[in-house]
């Protein structure tokens, strides 16, 4: 038997949290320690399954299949492509950055990190892991949307204990509504094309890797696709559903805030491409037009309103609604270079954004405040975290040598196969992107510090330092050299090619 | 050796990027070190560029010291560099302006490290347009280069830079998505971005097939102007000039150097590498449309220096006009592409580039050495300053007359090629531009007249505001210079041959 990497590397993060409730609460410093060697111990594995994914052969790989429960043909099948490979190395680098940005100050002005209670933290943040962790790898519908809830429900907890108090109850109860129903609806679809295919084969299962050859009706993937495509795409942030994500990533906590928009919002895009477009292909392309047009102005009207906003860490929220959009476009074109987009931007975006809320929160932890207005001259207290934001910025407006031009290109250059139209309007994204972005990096880095903050306001920590640097690292290695990540990506889409049928 | 003389254009290429990632490890505060490190880290691809130029054999056809390496296989794309006259000439530009502008920028006081930085990093973005036979890679470069200079403006700027900045960076960007847009059509259209491939597909479609629901004679229509646009903003032609003034005046003196000297060429090189090549129909077609906003853009840009109290405003404005004159060059070539006028109104324009490289990173340069001593660019409040500084006095007439196109220096020869080419394809327009001319003299005149001569304004002769003379590292910044605006002027076949050859073999 060969080595269990993808239970082992799933398993983690929930044997770590059970471990760390076992630490007595006031040992805050173990609890950390061990939540950021698990973190760690995560990364490698995530690193190890990265770089040993043989390109040659593709498919599914390091599966594994255990019986879980028979009788409905429910069974712990775990295995990752291409496009899932990827999406397992980002959870590990979000998992480690966001524990160590979580670890704490003890600056008399600073209130960074997580004081309050770390040890029901760390083992919250790591059941969300698990649960994120798990819908990466499964290749078992039943356990897709079982590792899915999971992950959705610590969720409210970290928000709701440890968010922003002005909205946390707000914003975790809306969140939370939105995703249940969300995934309600999926599953409510699952279990029809589970049934379907009983019909059909007469074999119970929830393998996806058999549904794909379930030889649904076409009737019944039009009428199906929707509920369950968009029923996971509300995790995704697809307008008009997108509404719970910016005052979600508000009101969580930094680490929260960076797990939400870095991994959580692949999770439904990762979902909703999974289950929607590769189970219920010919759905897929009836409803095409539809996902384009919501991708589409998902991409353009959030650019817009994260133009607008005066709130900093709202700006970078609203700016995750416009990039995974982009996602969103990408997988709507059902053509190879769009879904190679939509694989890199997933990853490009989930550092990039984990990135800028990490950023957020250390300006946030030290100045009290996230208005725009109020803010200024953060470079000459914290050089390092501006040079941080600032290439994380350059990697949102999708300039070349960083990973957003990669991602972002064949995106477009998809789209030009479907429609030209929506091409040309999509890439006004990019320059309303540029002049907020750039707007913000000088309000806040640049210019004049207001006099309050004087004296006040202190460097980021040596932690903090290595977590901007780990993400900072991964978006100029795959700008510089596309090779790192796309030739991975594209032997997953040459699989979701031959499911859509050579469209 | 075996290693350098196989990769010359990667070495010159990376080493200023690479010297500006090594300088992120240099400890801080150090300015002196990073002042002699970044000079030095500049002039080492200035030679490299210079013994390429000597090996470069300009006889021979298509593009020399070719080097591929794999980029982006998914997209086909590839890092293709190599060289022709046409772009050696360029980069042989910027290798020698970047060194100056660095040298010029050793008054710097603050934050000396990220400013050098930059300044390397940028440098490497603009010879990476000159060089690139990519097309992905050429707009990668093309926009790589516009960050630095943003931050440039940004942070080192004078008082208006945070609107000046955002406009420059706005406007370049807004100005590209047109060809972002146009690039990946033809990415889409043909799977490759290999630019001589491109060229050969792109231009032997049936013009009347048909093409995302149109004719391909329209399709073709938009992609040129989706391209004329983005780089007509850069060089820039009227009407698409205005970010110019605000971003050269505002930008640091080594700033207004690179970006009138380099960075303006950079749509002018457009122009010729891709869109002559991608669109002779339509180059031919639109000439006259061209020709027009060249025109427009010589005599407004005459009117509208001429008009100026800010000395640095004076001398951007300049810019637009002398740049006129390339795109006129270009217009008319594009008009009978081929034709023995046509060659020579091309040679014109592409001296004219390295003329106006030269003229204006000077002029900006005298500009930024009198405004640092007088702290005022109003031209109302010199006068009569040839007495105090006679040095200066004299180096500055030197430019000016260069740019103003006197007999015997560089302007002369490049502006006289152009005219003389355009005359028979584009009579009327010629004509206008060279009443342009005349108020190109004028406003020369103007501000050395303002600057050096009339009555002394006493308060730069006694007490705290005594103007000093150019020192010995301002002198050196412009001797260079200077003296290929002598040499040129004199002497132009030593360039013009390389010019030429490119021409008679591209067109």
């Amino acid at each position: 038997m060969t080595f269990p990497v993808l239970s082992i590397i799933t398993f983690t993060p929930l044997v770590a949290a059970l471990i760390i409730l076992l630490i007595p609460a006031n040992r805050k410093n173990e609890t950390r320690a061990l939540a950021l060697a698990s973190a760690a111990f995560t990364l490698v594995l995530s690193l190890w399954v990265y770089f040993s994914y043989d390109q040659t052969t593709a498919g599914y790989q390091f599966v594994e299949k255990y019986d879980w429960l028979p009788a409905l043909g429910v069974s712990l099948h775990f295995g990752v492509d291409g496009i899932s490979a990827p999406l397992v190395l980002l959870t590990g680098v979000v998992m480690f950055t966001g524990v160590l940005i979580s670890w704490g100050d003890d600056h008399p002005h600073v209130m960074a990190g997580i004081q309050d209670r770390p040890r029901e933290f760390f083992a919250f943040l790591f059941i969300l892991a698990w649960g994120v962790l798990g819908v990466f790898v499964s290749l078992d519908l039943f356990m897709l949307i079982f590792f899915y809830e999971i992950a959705v429900f610590p969720m409210y907890l970290l928000i709701v204990i440890w968010g922003w108090n002005v909205t946390r109850e707000y914003a975790a109860m809306k969140l939370t509504l939105y995703l249940l129903i969300g995934s309600v609806i999926a599953l409510v679809g699952a279990l029809a094309m589970y049934m379907a295919q009983y019909q059909n084969t007469g074999a119970l299962s929830f393998d996806m890797l058999t549904m794909e050859s379930a030889g649904f009706s076409q009737s019944f993937q039009i009428i199906w696709f929707l509920p369950v495509f968009l029923g996971f795409a509300v995790l995704g942030g697809i307008w008009p559903f997108h509404n719970w994500s910016p005052d979600g990533h508000v009101a969580a906590p930094t680490a929260v805030s960076m797990f939400h928009a870095g991994v959580l919002m692949k999770l439904g895009a990762f979902a909703a491409l999974r289950v929607g477009i590769m189970l219920l292909p010919e759905g897929a392309k009836y409803w095409q037009w539809l996902i384009m047009a919501f991708a589409a102005i998902a991409v353009v009207y959030g650019a817009y309103v994260a133009f607008v906003q005066m709130d900093f860490k709202y700006m970078v929220g609203f700016s995750s609604v416009s990039h995974m959009g982009l996602v969103m476009l990408g997988f709507s074109t059902f053509n190879a270079d769009g879904l190679l987009g939509s694989g890199l931007q997933m990853f490009s975006h989930g550092a990039m954004t984990a990135l800028f809320f990490a950023v957020v929160g250390m300006i946030y932890d030290r100045a009290h405040t996230r208005q725009i207005p109020e803010l200024g001259g953060m470079s000459k207290v914290m050089p390092f975290a501006t040079v941080g934001f600032i290439i994380g910025g350059l990697v949102s407006m999708g300039m070349p040598l960083f990973s957003g031009f990669i991602a972002e290109f064949p995106i477009f250059m998809g789209v030009w196969q479907v429609h030209w139209f929506v091409a040309v309007v999509c890439s006004i994204s990019i320059v309303i992107t540029a002049a907020y972005i750039m707007r913000n990096i000088r309000q806040v880095f640049f210019g004049n510090m207001p006099e309050k903050f004087e004296g006040h306001i202190t460097d980021i920590t040596v932690l903090d330092k290595v977590a901007i640097a780990t993400l900072c690292i991964f978006m100029i290695v795959i700008g510089l050299y596309p090779k790192f990540m796309a030739p991975m990506v594209q032997t997953g889409v040459e699989y979701v090619l031959r499911l859509l049928g050579g469209s | 050796m075996d290693f350098i003389s196989t990769h010359f254009l990667s070495l010159i290429l990376f080493f200023p990027a690479l010297a500006a990632v090594f300088m992120l490890f240099l400890p801080g505060g150090e300015n002196k070190l990073f002042r002699w490190f970044a000079l030095g880290a500049s002039l080492i691809p200035f030679l490299l560029s210079v013994s390429i130029w000597f090996q470069f054999k300009s006889s021979a056809p298509g593009f020399q010291f070719q080097e591929q390496y794999e980029w982006y296989e998914a997209l086909g794309s590839t890092l293709h560099l190599g060289v022709d006259g046409l772009s050696l000439t360029m980069v042989l530009l910027t290798t020698l302006l970047t060194p100056l502008a660095i040298l010029a920028s050793f008054n710097i006081t603050e934050k000396v490290k990220a400013y050098m930085m930059l300044f390397l990093f940028l440098e490497t973005g603009m010879l990476g347009v000159f060089m690139s036979l990519d097309l992905l890679v050429f707009f990668v470069f093309w926009e790589v280069g516009l960050i630095p200079m943003y931050f440039l403006i940004n942070q080192w700027g004078s008082a208006n830079r945070n609107y000046a900045s955002m406009k420059f960076l706005i406007y370049t960007m807004g100005g590209s998505l047109g060809l972002l847009l146009a690039i990946q059509l033809l990415g889409v259209l043909f799977g490759t971005y290999d630019l001589v491939a491109l060229t050969q597909h792109w231009t032997s479609l049936q013009p009347d097939s048909t093409l995302l629901g149109m004719s391909v004679s329209q399709v073709k229509a938009i992609a040129f102007w989706a391209f004329a646009i983005a780089f007509a903003i850069k060089v820039p032609i009227w009407p698409f000039h205005t970010w110019l003034p605000d971003a050269h005046t505002e930008a640091p003196t080594a700033g207004s150097m690179i970006l009138a000297g380099v960075l303006l060429k950079l749509g002018a090189y457009g122009f010729l590498r891709l869109i002559l090549p991608l669109y002779p129909v339509e180059a031919r077609y639109f000439a006259g449309a061209l020709a027009l906003l060249a025109t427009a853009a010589i005599v407004f840009g005459a009117l509208s220096s001429f008009a100026q109290t800010d000395f640095k405003r004076l001398v951007a404005y300049s810019s637009v006009n002398h740049m006129g004159f390339v795109v006129l060059g270009i217009a008319a070539a594009g008009l009978a592409s081929g034709t023995p006028d046509a060659t020579i109104a091309l040679n014109g324009a592409i001296l004219q580039m390295f003329n106006h490289g030269l003229s204006a990173a000077g002029m900006f340069f005298l500009v930024g050495v009198i405004y640092e001593r007088t702290h005022t660019r109003n031209l109302e409040e010199y006068g009569g300053l040839f007495t105090l500084v006679p040095v200066y006095g004299g180096i500055l007439i030197f430019t000016s007359m260069s740019s103003l196109g006197l007999p015997g220096l560089n302007g002369f020869i490049s502006e006289f090629l152009v005219v003389r080419g355009s005359w028979p394809l584009l009579t009327a327009y010629t004509v206008v531009s060279m009443l342009g001319l005349f108020f190109t003299g004028a406003y020369i005149l103007k501000a050395l007249k303002k600057v050096l001569h009339g009555p002394l304004n006493e308060r730069w002769a006694h007490g705290e505001h005594k103007l000093t003379e150019i020192n010995a590292r301002e002198i050196l910044v412009m001797a260079p210079l200077m003296l290929l605006m002598l040499w040129i002027g004199v002497y132009p076949a030593w360039i013009l041959d390389v010019i030429n050859k490119a021409v008679m073999m591209l067109f």
